[in-house]
């Protein structure tokens, strides 16, 4: 099993990504330049976070055009596992890869802080050894994480099970207030149609250690690494 | 010649950025704006001799697949001289 890791000119938490991965997971990992073309090797590509191209434009909007995306296009079509998280999901919404699109926080603030999301469906590569419902407490860290999208795309959404993950109270419930940047439906996560795609605004990646205040995050890496073993 | 891209966010997409703009400029006193909307201008400089067709047809092709998002925003090209 090989992980890697995506690296943009302006990504951060790439090595934080790594960490977990090799720390955590207990899996090869390696990054993977933006100017590479080879995937061939992976099993799962991570898109972290940051601000690739200094977010110029719109957030994720130039690291769509590296050489790299193409191949992550191509792996993602051949059924490759790819989880980009916050800039990450930013650029798989403007490479087409996910629908919609992460706009300017609608209270405007950067938001920098745990927040709650329940797991809406563990029917995925990516939830599969987490309950559905299950409230976690992961880290935000963003400006843009405003998800917007028509109706059209929304209704599809639901009714293929493709939102994962929502913003919620610590009961579980998807309410107003606990919506930190203003996100359609509460949306913190989604699929693609065929499920090896997600992206989610929260970092899984900064809570898998007790000491950094949750280990939440770790049941998303612990589903993806089973998926890829019993594959 | 140049091609002027104008890029708009969809009506119906949350601006925050214009109504914080417009919540400033209430607040010094202008009292008769309803909205105001927050959107993104580029210069576009063709080369030499580019015809004002070949122009058009770049800048709409650049701005659909870069300068704007077509799930949030909507553009507009002006072609002008010099």
């Amino acid at each position: 099993m090989k992980f890697g890791v995506v690296v943009f000119p302006g990504s951060n938490c790439d090595h934080d990504a790594y960490h977990v991965i090799s720390k955590h997971v207990g899996q090869p990992v390696d990054f993977i330049w933006h100017k590479e073309t080879d995937l061939s090797g992976f099993d799962a590509l991570l898109i972290p976070g940051g601000f690739s191209y200094g977010d110029y434009l719109r957030a994720g909007a130039l690291a769509r055009f590296s050489p790299v995306m193409n191949a992550v296009k191509d792996f993602a079509a051949a059924g490759g596992y790819v989880f980009g998280i916050c800039n990450g999901f930013q650029i798989l919404c403007e490479a087409g890869l996910l629908p919609g699109a992460l706009i300017r926080n609608s209270g405007l603030h950067f938001v920098c802080r745990h927040v709650n999301v329940r797991v809406e469906t563990n029917d995925t590569p990516f939830t599969n050894q987490i309950e559905a419902g299950k409230v976690l407490s992961i880290p935000v860290a963003h400006a843009e994480g405003n998800y917007v999208c028509d109706d059209e795309t929304l209704d599809s959404l639901e009714e293929n099970s493709q939102v994962i993950f929502r913003y919620c109270d610590p009961d579980g419930e998807p309410t107003e207030a606990a919506n930190p940047n203003g996100a359609r439906s509460n949306i913190a996560g989604i699929c693609n149609r065929d499920r090896n795609v997600l992206g989610m605004m929260p970092h899984p990646e900064r809570a898998c250690e007790e000491l950094l205040g949750s280990n939440d995050g770790r049941g998303i890496f612990r589903s993806l690494t089973r998926t890829i073993e019993t594959a | 010649m140049k091609a002027k891209v104008y890029v708009t966010l969809k009506s119906g997409v949350l601006d925050p950025q214009g109504k914080a703009i417009h919540h400033s400029a209430e607040l010094i006193g202008f009292d008769g704006i309803s909205d105001i909307r927050q959107g993104k201008y580029f210069e576009i400089v063709l080369t030499n001799g580019t015809s004002e067709a070949d122009a058009r047809s770049q800048a709409e092709k650049l701005a659909a697949e870069i300068l704007a998002n077509p799930v949030i925003e909507d553009y507009r090209v002006e072609i002008v001289d010099g």
